[in-house]
């Protein structure tokens, strides 16, 4: 595997970003518009309710790693979509690029585009809002670990969907994150769920980085098991998503989607 | 008779077949690309002309048959066969998004080409585009465009050159200037060239020899300038219609 034809991917998103408002105003505009919508909202649900209750690092808190692990989903696909717009894969996949450091580029991408906009929240979080990252304490590494692992997961998934679907079928990709929200908990305390919502929690990842976020919060102890777990089922997850893209690419180039990939020839 | 592991043969293609359910789109073709050799690969529309270069490309995978790219086998070793070929089609240019220059120094990174830098100079100043450098690519005219391709195509110094209807944009002019620069590729290195195109004229002027594909099977090969008289036909052209409308004619003949 070679990590420069990897960073060749990489390299061609940092000079789209760099010439495009377009492309790096969306970096850091939607997380920031979230960040102050529900940094008032938490300072709001604080007035309203008894004394000792801090809903910043409960809700605003989740609200910024759920922010985190949408980016990261969307650095993979927005990086895919690049050259599903551009018509780039014939020149990509008719070159010595393998697979495996074509999808190692995409992730590189978004591991630089996610970071971007976590820090531009955390920044907003603390300063605005008094969000201290250091009050989750040590769980917030493994936290941030299965979040960027499922997120690289639903990504490449999402990717070879479309590859398989065709350009039309990234409206199928943006909705991803909005509906696994309710099971992942992410504001809620999963027994507020109903019990077969429950169970479908139990298969993503997510939903065990939130409860554990929730209790640390609370005065509560880090539960590893569970957080071990989650950590795992991303794993597995990526592992999945890794060999449905590859069954989507080898499908493209047995049946010669890949050669004429092109908004015009499928729909 | 030259052997696969022949230092001259750039291309081999040996029992090439693709099927599509039960259509035939190309059945059982055989051919060689040598060093300094420009070979055509002529038909009329639906030929299986395309369907050959992309099963070339790696990215049709063909139902039987091997490929051959300097030596290497592009089913066993894809990533070093393709490291060894580069292509421009008029179908396939560059993302319109970059500039020249950055699209160049993308696929140049992708192709693993050494000295960088110095070797997209190189191919800017041979396809007269270094006046475009930090131009975007969609902005360029369609021949502009096709010159920044057939640069990126020259940047790794490929053993083997795919062209697909490389000067089908182009003015007479700057396709003459282009068919120059292929013919000095093929002659002065040790690259072999597979051109398409539905110019006659302008592949009687550069190939070295000629396949014409019917209905996904090659039909005739030979010289261009000789073709046409063994076949008692005035003209390359007169040829390739009678490929495209009388095939078993020729067949017979």
């Amino acid at each position: 595997m070679s990590l420069q034809r990897s960073a060749a991917i990489m390299l061609r998103q940092f000079y789209l970003m760099r010439g495009s408002a377009a492309r790096v105003v969306p970096l850091f505009a939607w997380v920031g518009v979230d960040i102050v919508l529900w940094g008032f909202m938490s300072r709001y649900l604080n007035g309203l309710t008894t004394a000792g209750l801090n809903f910043v690092p409960t809700l605003l808190g989740a609200v910024l790693l759920w922010d985190f692990f949408t980016r990261v989903m969307q650095g993979v696909t927005m990086t895919f979509f690049e050259d599903v717009w551009s018509r780039n894969f014939l020149n990509l996949f008719a070159s010595p690029l393998r697979l495996s450091e074509y999808l190692a580029g995409l992730v590189m991408s978004s591991v630089v585009t996610s970071l971007v906009g976590l820090v531009f929240m955390l920044i907003i979080a603390s300063v605005a809002f008094g969000l201290s990252f250091f009050s989750y304490g040590v769980v917030l590494i493994p936290a941030l670990l299965v979040l960027f692992l499922f997120g690289i997961a639903l990504g490449i998934a999402a990717t070879g969907m479309v590859l398989r679907l065709g350009p039309a079928s990234e409206w199928f990709v943006w909705p991803i994150p909005a509906l696994i929200a309710p099971f992942a908990a992410v504001y809620y305390p999963l027994t507020t769920l109903p019990r077969w919502m429950q169970y479908v929690s139990r298969i993503i990842p997510p939903s065990y980085v939130f409860q554990n976020i929730r209790s640390v919060v609370h005065g509560g102890t880090v539960s590893w098991g569970p957080l071990v777990l989650g950590a795992v089922l991303a794993l597995v997850y990526l592992v999945m998503a890794s060999w449905f893209f590859s069954r989507m690419y080898r499908h493209g180039v047995r049946t010669g989607l890949i050669a004429r990939y092109s908004s015009e020839t499928l729909n | 008779m030259l052997t696969p592991s022949d230092p001259l043969q750039v291309l081999s293609v040996r029992g090439l077949r693709k099927m599509y359910g039960h259509n035939i789109a190309v059945d059982d073709v055989s051919f060689e690309v040598t060093s300094n050799e420009i070979v055509g690969l002529l038909g009329p529309n639906g030929a299986g002309k395309t369907t050959t270069i992309n099963m070339v490309l790696g990215v049709l995978e063909p139902s039987a048959g091997d490929i051959s790219i300097a030596g290497v086998g592009l089913a066993q070793n894809r990533s070093t066969a393709l490291g060894c070929t580069n292509f421009a089609a008029v179908y396939a240019q560059l993302p319109g998004n970059l500039t020249v220059y950055q699209n160049l120094r993308v696929f140049g990174l992708i192709y693993g080409v050494k000295r960088l830098a110095t070797r997209i100079d190189e191919v800017l100043q041979e396809f007269d585009l270094t006046r475009f450098r930090n131009t975007k690519c969609g902005v360029l005219s369609s021949g502009e465009q096709t010159r920044v391709s057939l640069a990126k195509a020259m940047l790794n110094r490929p053993r083997l050159l795919l062209l697909d209807e490389p000067t089908a944009s182009l003015d007479p002019s700057t396709a003459q200037e282009v068919r120059a620069h292929i013919r000095k590729f093929a002659t002065s290195g040790s690259g072999g060239v597979l051109w398409t195109s539905h110019n006659m004229y302008e592949v009687q002027e550069v190939c070295d020899r000629v396949l014409f594909l019917s209905r996904g099977k090659i039909l005739l090969e030979g010289d261009p300038k000789r073709l046409p008289e063994e076949h008692g036909k005035a003209s390359l052209e007169d040829l390739f219609i009678a490929v495209a409308r009388e095939p078993l004619s020729l067949e017979v003949s």
